[in-house]
């Protein structure tokens, strides 16, 4: 785990950014009292190259229409970090879905234990799957079979895939690049921002 | 198949975009390099560690695999990329597996069968 006030592993990524973006970052940290996430800063980074593209994929799976609440969605996203052992992400996903739900218990409960969380057995059997696809890097006709059985649409299914994409690739970033593992307060800031605005 | 398709986001379409654009698009790494990176494919040295390591167990990546990096003369930006093109096909890999495996798994339903 990468602590905070610890440059990511690229000189580039702590200050190679245009003038508008450091000029945004300042702006961000005066309002917020906040230093800007280091998932937040990275998307500014020759944003045409990846930044761009993915927030808006990453939008659209999280806030998008969708049969998921936003609190589904960003427990998904809290729990393929999960299996990803992805500490930023992991941190950052659960206070969105904390707040989200107004239920930081349930949330901490799907990390305990999946199987006797109090949740439905809809999201339940699509968060089996996204773990064992995240995982095992595959799944088979049994597992898609289960989630179908469980109640959930093809359609839910896929919005499930897209934020699965969204968060192998963002978890695997954060911590290649070394993302710093903010404190809890600075979380909960980023987690109402999130919730407020999105990905865009 | 009931699909309000006016509604539903073409995710199929912005992924493509990810994908093209950091395979094919402008870059500092060369586009074979990228593709290499995507597939977790041949590199020799510190980036084949660096690469697998970003495709398999990003969360064991250390300061010193960068370092090795960038000591055996690739740019920062273009481990930017490299690493970029890593995750993206790592994740893509589980993205176009699962969807393959719904698609047929609908098609034996015969598209409707489980539809709540």
């Amino acid at each position: 785990m990468r602590k905070e006030g610890v440059d990511m592993r690229l000189k580039i990524l702590n200050s190679g950014y245009r003038f508008g973006a450091k000029v945004l970052f300042a702006v961000i940290r005066a309002i917020s009292r906040y230093p800007l996430p280091d998932a937040a800063k990275l998307v500014f980074y020759r944003p045409d190259f990846y930044g761009s593209p993915m927030k808006e994929f990453t939008h659209q799976a999280m806030r998008g229409h969708s049969a998921w609440s936003v609190g589904d969605r960003e427990l998904m996203a809290a729990f393929v970090s999960k299996m990803n052992e992805c500490t930023f992400c992991i941190k950052a996903h659960s206070a969105v879905a904390a707040r989200a739900y107004q239920d930081k218990a349930k949330v901490a409960a799907v990390f305990s234990d999946l199987e006797t969380a109090p949740i439905g057995e809809p999201l339940r059997a699509t968060l089996r799957m996204l773990g064992k696809l995240t995982k095992d890097q595959a799944v088979d006709a049994d597992d898609m079979g289960a989630v179908l059985a469980a109640g959930v649409s093809n359609k839910q299914i896929e919005d499930a895939l897209a934020i699965c994409f969204a968060f192998n690739t963002t978890n695997r970033l954060a911590d290649a690049f070394g993302f710093a593992v903010l404190n809890t307060k600075a979380f909960e800031a980023g987690a109402k921002y999130l919730l407020s605005r999105g990905y865009h | 198949m009931k699909n309000k398709r006016n509604d539903t986001v073409d995710f199929g379409k912005l992924h493509k975009a990810i994908v093209t654009r950091i395979l094919q698009g402008e870059g500092m790494a060369s586009p074979s390099q990228r593709q290499a990176a995507f597939d977790n494919g041949s590199f020799d040295g510190p980036l084949r560690t660096l690469i697998d390591k970003v495709a398999r167990c990003a969360y064991k990546v250390t300061d010193k695999d960068v370092e090795a990096v960038k000591a055996s003369g690739v740019s920062e930006d273009q481990i930017f990329e490299l690493i970029v093109c890593a995750a993206v096909g790592a994740a893509t890999r589980r993205y176009d597996g699962a969807l393959t495996i719904l698609a047929s798994v609908m098609n034996e339903k015969g598209g409707s069968g489980y539809a709540p």
